[in-house]
């Protein structure tokens, strides 16, 4: 695919490094000749030195034949504004970087007004990574899907179990949350489970559901999920602001300390329910008085890499359940990994890795109408998403009316940004986005999940 | 350094020659000519010895340092063993003057030391002009298109220290699609000319050699009138391309995606053909008196000025005849060069342009002392960094060129002699003025003089520094 990548930070460089790679023509903008040089010396990209939101720039850099274009600068109007005239003038897929909260609550109307296929907030997918870890044990392994409106989460299934033996159509009454299974992996042997699937001692399943429920999910079904119940964070900056939110939302306690009293000030103004201090983080005195070694988790989340990792390691063996450090700068992954810190989230590093999901699920889906292709367990099933189209032949048929092929299930319906799990009453409306997992490969359209007729 | 990954290119250069040898086998199959079996077995040779000596390295990266010297020592190599098959077939017995001849001949300058071509071989002929072919787009830019390498920067480093011009510009993302283009357009060019040439009933292997000639902006002959003997659709026909293979690549590139307009747009492309158009106006008018009609007298200029400007050395008449007027245009042709980013050589117009807007630049800040002003090319800003290798280049160029003029001087030739022989080696035009003019070749020359002329041509075709990288104990250091 043809790429352009406009800011060269750090976003924008590991993105440069891991897309040409995997051979995709890149041409990169960036205002700061120093860094243009810097990256094309290492990788085989065209460099186009200039202002991204110069239309003229663009076109420079091939914009009529590119497919994506991803703006990632320190500023959030630059990135919208050249994704805006990219949009307009070449037909391409865009992704925006954005990291004023501002922007990111308006995200839903930015997609559809400006039609940005994708926007990106660092500290809100950083917020969200934490909050995640704090929520499951390692043990479940979580994959972020459908433009991350979907968890898909994979479990083994408890020895003690009190459904084993039973098939799902039994057990489904029985659990109140809106959960499905969608992939059962038995010894190996990938099977798409219907009604009829017996759960067995051993099984890994893997579940689609709204985050807050899988929870419920865990907790019923006899899954340790080891939650944390109070949290300390450190250093109030944005990254804090998304993550209060969230654990706020999910009934954690929160206590912050930020040293800047303004910004403690918006904070409480933000949040009524959260405990915030005034005062240094790195002070010894303070955190006994705030009584760190009575706290579930620790979040150092401060603007400087150093005070994160020295408070998580003083945090260690005080804290009970878990310790996470934010840091800026992973280039010297030997040495971090030396310090054996317990979880470490890396905002910029994540929103590249965010941006490259996206990137590959694009390149595999190139040439069909399939919106977005995962490939999950090894290759052997496909998770596709497609959107439905006006006249589609499939609108409005009940799903207990419809054929479906064996192994494919209808996974999700996104329909204005919520997720529904269908049952057999739904139906498809114009413009849903619809998950499909299946082990047949090569789905091309919605309708192929019908089986077609002799 | 990463001498594993040198060998490996070094070895695929060595199998690409060995391929390439396999054309004049062809030739001499054709004419029934002896000399073709020396060729095929160095061919034979080449290719086994490449075969044997690629083994792949662990480590596939070619830094910058490695890139100046896989190149540097890729023509030292190419033009080793090009010019084995010369001294076996003993047209030339000589190895230093089979040396000087191949480099003259990868390095597209065209400059000879042989006094009479029509007794050598056909397949010598050909094997000759072929390598102006070889040469002029670069050998290193061919195998970009094969070898498989590091990371990207690799194919960069390569390719930066092979193409001519103050800086690489790609046309597309990848590396290895653009050397891809070059090579297509190259061809689709060099196909249109020997079908023309063709079409006017030239000889089939004059046609060939010249196209080669032609298209490298070489200037090898194969006859010893150069193209004096071709009839004037011919000539034109000739000048038209050589001035066509000057015109930087992307010109091409731009006319063939985006709309033309823009193509014409570039500044250096507007600016080598008005150095051209003015050089012509003049000569014509400077040697009006000693041709019989306006006719001749334009074909010949355009054809003398079209040769020199972009350095492949044809000649139809004997230009050293010419008045001094004309001798000294034809003389500062050949230091300008072509466009930058074509197969010809020389400063290139474009550094003569940035070079020029420069001491506008600072005349402009001796009245405003305070203004604050950047030089614009193509509408985009010079950079410093550019602006600086610029000067060093012109730097380098100028201390090579003046320790060339002080050692060939002990032959004892006359200062315009050694003068334009230094400028015509350099630029890679071939034939100067005087005892080294069009009529004349290289021959006389002693060896230190001839060694220093070959080590100028290869330096020149390289834009100097990959080739003074090799001489620099600092780039053998370990560390």
């Amino acid at each position: 695919m043809q790429i352009i990548i406009v800011g060269l930070g750090k976003v924008g460089r590991t993105l440069v490094g891991q897309l040409s790679e995997e051979n995709h023509n890149i041409v990169v903008v960036d205002m700061d000749p120093e860094r243009i040089r810097n990256v094309s010396t290492r990788f085989d990209v065209m460099g186009v030195l200039g202002n991204g939101t110069s239309y003229s720039v663009l076109q420079d850099a091939d914009l009529e034949h590119t497919d994506i274009l991803i703006a990632v600068t320190e500023s959030d109007e630059v990135n919208l504004l050249c994704c805006v005239i990219a949009k307009r003038k070449g037909n391409c897929h865009t992704i925006a970087r954005l990291r004023n909260p501002v922007y990111s609550e308006e995200r839903h109307f930015l997609r559809s007004e400006l039609q940005l296929s994708m926007t990106i907030n660092q500290d809100l997918e950083a917020a969200r990574e934490v909050a995640r870890l704090l929520r499951f044990p390692s043990a479940i392994e979580i994959d972020s899907f459908s433009r991350d409106r979907i968890d898909l989460l994979r479990f083994k299934v408890p020895d003690d179990y009190k459904w084993l033996g039973h098939p799902l159509k039994e057990i489904t009454p029985h659990v109140r949350q809106n959960i499905l299974v969608c992939v059962a992996d038995r010894g190996g042997e990938i099977t798409i489970p219907n009604g009829d699937y017996v759960i067995e001692k051993g099984d890994i399943l893997t579940i689609i559901a709204m985050p807050l429920e899988a929870e419920r999910f865990f907790y019923d079904i006899g899954v340790k999920t080891n939650k944390v119940k109070n949290v300390m964070i450190i250093g109030g900056g944005s990254m804090a602001y998304y993550l209060i939110k969230i654990l706020l939302k999910s009934g954690v306690d929160v206590k912050l300390i930020e040293r800047d009293r303004k910004r403690c000030e918006e904070l409480v103004e933000a949040f009524p329910d959260a405990m915030i201090t005034c005062g240094d983080g790195s002070d010894q005195n303070l955190l006994r008085e705030e009584r760190l070694d009575s706290m579930d988790a620790l979040v150092a989340c401060t603007g400087i890499d150093e005070v994160n990792a020295i408070l998580s390691k003083y945090a260690q063996g005080k804290v009970r359940k878990k310790i996470i450090t934010k840091l800026n700068h992973i280039e010297f992954d030997e040495v971090i990994e030396s310090l054996v810190l317990d979880s470490v989230v890396e905002p910029k590093y994540l929103t590249a890795q965010r941006i490259l999901q996206y990137v590959r699920a694009m390149a595999n889906s190139m040439d069909s109408n399939v919106e977005t292709l995962y490939r999950l367990m090894n290759n052997r099933v496909e998770a596709l998403e497609f959107l439905i189209r006006p006249k589609s032949r499939i609108l409005g048929i009940k799903l207990a009316d419809m054929r479906i092929k064996s192994n494919t299930l209808i996974a999700g319906i996104v329909r204005d940004d919520k997720l529904i799990i269908p049952g057999g009453q739904d139906y498809f409306k114009e413009d849903d986005s619809v998950i499909v997992v299946t082990t047949n490969l090569g789905f091309e359209d919605i309708s192929d999940i019908i089986e077609t007729e002799f | 350094m990463n001498n594993g990954m040198i060998r490996f290119v070094l070895s695929w250069i060595l199998r690409l020659e060995g391929l390439l040898m396999f054309l004049p086998c062809v030739i001499a199959l054709v004419f029934r000519e002896e000399e073709g079996w020396v060729y095929l077995i160095l061919a034979g040779i080449a290719v086994a010895a490449g075969v044997f000596l690629s083994k792949r390295p662990d480590n596939m990266e070619i830094y910058q340092k490695e890139g100046f010297v896989a190149v540097g020592l890729s023509w030292v190599l190419l033009s080793c063993y090009g010019a084995i098959p010369f001294v076996i077939t003993k047209e030339i017995p000589n190895f230093l003057n089979a040396l000087f001849e191949i480099v003259s001949g990868f390095t597209t300058t065209g400059a000879s030391i042989l006094s009479d071509v029509e007794v050598i071989s056909h397949t010598s002929l050909f094997w000759r002009s072929f390598s102006h072919w070889i040469g002029g787009m670069g050998v290193l830019v061919f195998i970009l298109m094969l070898l498989p390498m590091g990371s990207g920067g690799s194919h960069m480093n390569l390719m930066r220290a092979e193409s001519p011009g103050p800086e690489v510009t790609k046309f597309v993302p990848r590396v290895r699609t653009t050397a891809r283009l070059l090579y297509k357009i190259y061809l689709g060019l060099t196909i249109i000319e020997l079908c023309l040439l063709l079409i006017t009933r030239m000889n089939w292997f004059d046609a060939l050699c010249i196209t080669f000639g032609t298209a490298g902006t070489g200037g090898f002959g194969v006859l010893n009138s150069s193209c004096g003997a071709y009839t004037s659709v011919q000539q034109w026909i000739i000048t038209v391309f050589m001035l066509a293979f000057g015109v930087n690549i992307g010109f091409y590139y731009l006319m063939l995606t985006r709309k033309a307009s823009e193509a014409f747009k570039m500044e250096e492309v507007r600016t080598y053909l008005l150095i051209v158009v003015a050089a012509v106006a003049l000569i014509s008018w400077n040697v009006f008196r000693s041709y019989d009609g306006m006719g001749h007298t334009v074909r010949d200029a355009a054809f003398q000025v079209a040769s020199i400007i972009t350095t492949t050395g044809f000649s139809t008449t004997d230009f050293d005849l010419w008045p001094s007027f004309s001798r000294t245009i034809l003389l500062t042709l050949m230091m300008i060069g072509a466009c930058a980013g074509s197969t010809g050589g020389g400063i290139k117009v474009s550094r003569v342009l940035i070079m020029v807007k420069e001491i506008k630049e600072e005349i402009r800040s001796l009245l405003h002392p305070r203004s604050i002003r950047k030089m614009r090319m193509d509408g985009h800003v010079v950079q410093d960094q550019t602006m600086r290798s610029i000067m060093a280049y012109l730097v380098a160029y100028f201390v090579l060129f003046w320790v060339s003029f002080m050692i060939i001087s002990f032959d004892g030739f006359s200062i315009e002699t050694n003068f334009s022989a230094v400028a015509a080696t350099l630029n890679n035009i071939g034939p100067g003025l005087d005892a080294v003019g069009p009529t004349q070749n290289y021959l006389a020359y002693g060896a230190v003089s001839k060694a220093v002329l070959i080590f100028d041509m290869l330096a020149g075709r390289l834009e100097l520094l990959p080739i003074f990288v090799l001489l620099y104990p600092g780039t053998w250091k370990r560390h």
